[in-house]
């Protein structure tokens, strides 16, 4: 299939196009709430949640005999909600502590989801078929109708973020003194978590329980290796949430037994990787250059020292010596023979012949310089 | 009550206590949500496993998955290590991947294969009694008890003898890495208990229920002592507890074993939440509401004592007075007088209040404080 192809399928093909919209709305919306997730250290709130939706949805489903999505998504989410609330209360007033908490709702919660869903097969004509779907995602099953109600809760989601965006910027960052400054920090608190609920409980239907953790927690951590700043980062999150979301609605609309939820927590788990090795300043590969230069710089110093304080016994601070006498006294540190044609190319040393080096003129400064700088910094240590 | 339904419960209850034991030691040392984790991503490594070795009971798949699951660690501390990410976001991050991969390649490749993403997560305890474990011809039993039994007695062997080691390191890094101790190798070999733990548990129960047997338990008795020795012994009961009184539930409700097992698990923690002396919710609210009231009476004590002997000493302990200076409304302010009053801490005498003997004691007490 050429890509002119896929490009024609996302258009005109229903299910492509609708599962790449809903994948693409449930992208945005969780990179912009997991933002604050990520931020606040809530990454793994998003599991819980997920989890603790399951009892929400087979209740929801018991009361009003509906699977309507809309209803789902409302006992999701107030399930949710309560196991927040929950796990803040226990670390609130117990010493239990958080990542337990966590745990422990979220296990407790599916649990006892289970018990009910089980329950409820029994039961004679329940019609529950799909229930548990639901929460396992399958995003192929996604109708225009889902794929309106993603959009309009996000979109809500997304204008509260913007409205609210000065108090959720001091939410985050600095809590205490937001409430010094008189805004509601507790109420903020629990509105910021229940649009983080409402953002994975309408992906839950997409990718399913497990990979919804995934999707608030990776795009944000890809965006913060881009930024330091809360507005890029919010905007970074979502477009990679989004990518991520396309990419994994048409490579698995290739394959066959490719479900769209795997494939699209695999690319953002790309995204995630490429932004942790190649983003500016943070990313590791430049980490690990600058490393190299800074050890290749140290060595050089070392040499240049090495020479001047050999040098020194003898009265004279130009006096050579072999290449053997400095591997000696750097035993066990390679690379002399290279710092020094490295130090002769910047005319500090010269080569007198048959493997003994001396400082130049140059490079009795340099080592002064070296050395006064070292004992400095003992002295003040 | 049916052979089969004893075994099963008997089953629970093991599973139970082989859970609680390393899941005290993750709790203490705040690595619950790895055991969440871990749970997840050894269904790659039964998948790899059966890959290599294209038979469903094979040992090898708990192997793969043992594996796995230390990988999983592994790459949480690699993630961790960057300092690009925290702790939660790294969990967060290498999980879904992993799992992800391990249900791309089920679906791509083992697709006729009864490998259930969905039986994965949820187990089924009741079918357990199905699978028998037969020794030299006779059958002694149901298969998951006796691996679940073994998983038990590895751990009850790694805790005893690594328990010192255990404690110093979970409480005491520093110290611990200062005496020498390995935190590291330790760390490592919790970490493929735990991931041995929830490979046999899942297959009976689920992942999801394993972890609510990792992590509840020991939560309920970190409420209830401070010993680390009856930790253990608290989780393990709580464990079989749960295991005991889910089973009763799942069978008068017909409804899924393991989901009712993590239910009771969490109302019994509910239960600790609430009533455990001292820590409880009932005992803090007592006790907040006990120390309010020796708070106010300790002021009245204070207020009249700093103004005896003195010109206004008459004026300061008139009972009217005190509202208008402590700002106490009226019933309040009735009874900390009573409260006063039953402690032999004043005299109330026609709108004077007098302080005793004792009462001028206890204010000096305050007062040098």
């Amino acid at each position: 299939m050429t890509f002119a192809d896929l490009i024609n399928n996302l258009i005109f093909d229903y299910t492509l196009r609708t599962v790449a919209l809903g994948s693409m709305v449930l992208g945005v919306v969780s990179g912009a709430l997991g933002t604050f997730a990520l931020l606040r250290k809530q990454s793994l709130l998003g599991d819980a949640v997920s989890h603790a939706a399951l009892p929400g949805v087979v209740i929801a489903f018991l009361l009003t005999r509906s699977k309507a999505p809309i209803v789902l998504i409302l006992g999701a989410a107030i399930a949710g909600w309560l196991a927040t609330l929950w796990m803040m209360n226990i670390v609130r007033n117990t010493r239990v502590k958080e990542d337990n908490a966590l745990g422990l709702v979220l296990s407790v919660f599916f649990g006892f989801g289970l018990m009910l869903l089980t329950y409820t097969q029994r039961l004679p004509d329940s019609r529950q078929a799909g229930l548990d779907t639901f929460l396992f995602g399958q995003a192929a099953t996604l109708l225009t109708g889902d794929v309106l109600t993603m959009a309009g809760l996000g979109g809500i989601s997304l204008l509260l973020i913007a409205v609210f965006w000065k108090e959720f910027k001091l939410l985050s960052f600095d809590q205490e003194f937001g409430a010094s400054l008189g805004f509601p920090m507790r109420v903020l608190d629990v509105l910021l978590t229940t649009l983080l609920v409402i953002a994975i409980v309408i992906g839950l239907q997409a990718v399913g329980v497990v990979l919804m953790s995934a999707m608030i927690v990776a795009p944000a951590a890809a965006a913060r290796q881009w930024t330091d700043r809360l507005g890029l980062m919010v905007l970074l999150s979502s477009f990679f949430g989004a990518v991520a979301g396309l990419v994994g609605a048409l490579i698995s609309s290739l394959g066959t037994g490719l479900s769209t939820g795997p494939v699209v927590v695999l690319s953002i788990s790309i995204i995630v990787l490429i932004s942790l090795f190649l983003a500016p300043n943070r990313g590791l590969a430049w980490r690990w250059i600058r490393q190299r230069r800074n050890r290749g710089k140290l060595r050089l110093e070392s040499v240049l020292a090495d020479l001047f304080t050999l040098a020194e016994q003898h009265g004279d601070p130009r006096h050579p010596h072999p290449l053997q006498t400095l591997q000696a006294v750097n035993l066990g540190r390679g690379g002399v023979q290279k710092s020094l044609l490295a130090l002769a190319d910047r005319g500090l040393v010269s080569n007198i012949g048959d493997q003994n080096w001396a400082l130049t003129p140059q490079g009795v400064i340099e080592a002064k310089g070296i050395l006064s700088s070292m004992s400095n910094g003992e002295a003040n240590s | 009550m049916t052979i089969s339904q004893i075994e099963i419960q008997l089953i629970a209850i093991v599973t139970a206590a082989a859970c609680a034991l390393p899941g005290t030691i993750l709790v203490l040392r705040r690595m619950s949500m790895m055991s969440d984790a871990i749970s997840h991503t050894v269904l790659l490594g039964i998948v790899i496993g059966f890959f290599v070795t294209e038979d469903l009971t094979s040992p090898f798949l708990v192997v793969g998955a043992a594996i796995v699951g230390v990988l999983t660690v592994a790459l949480v501390s690699l993630l961790e290590r960057t300092r690009l990410v925290k702790e939660d976001a790294a969990i967060g991050l290498v999980f879904p991947v992993l799992f992800s991969i391990a249900v791309i390649l089920i679906s791509r490749y083992a697709g006729d294969v009864h490998l259930d993403t969905d039986a994965v997560l949820v187990g089924e305890l009741a079918f357990a009694p199905f699978d028998r474990f037969i020794v030299f011809g006779r059958d002694i039993g149901p298969r998951g008890l006796y691996l679940m039994l073994g998983i038990l007695i590895i751990n009850t062997l790694f805790i005893t003898i690594f328990y010192k080691e255990l404690k110093l390191t979970t409480f005491d890094t520093g110290l611990a890495a200062a005496l020498g101790f390995a935190p590291a190798l330790l760390h490592y070999g919790l970490m493929s208990l735990v991931s041995l733990t929830v490979v046999g548990a899942f297959d009976i129960v689920g992942s999801i229920l394993v972890v609510a047997l990792i992590v509840t338990p020991p939560a309920a008795a970190y409420l209830l002592t401070d010993d680390l020795g009856r930790m253990f012994g608290l989780s393990a009961f709580f464990g079989g507890l749960s295991a005991l009184s889910g089973y009763w539930l799942a069978f008068s409700l017909d409804a899924s074993i393991a989901g009712s097992i993590a239910t009771m698990a969490g109302v019994l923690f509910a239960m600790v939440f609430v009533f455990a002396p001292e820590r409880g919710l009932l005992s803090a609210a007592r006790r907040r509401e006990r120390q309010k009231w020796e708070f106010a009476v300790t002021m009245l004590v204070i207020h009249l004592f700093n103004h005896e002997n003195t010109p206004h000493a008459l004026e300061e302990s008139r009972f009217v007075h005190l509202r208008e200076h402590m700002r106490w409304d009226q019933i309040f302010a009735n009874q900390i007088v009573k409260r006063a009053i039953e402690d032999e801490l004043i005299l109330h005498e026609e709108e004077q209040m007098l302080l005793t003997e004792t009462g001028r004691v206890r204010a000096k007490e305050a007062l040098a404080n």
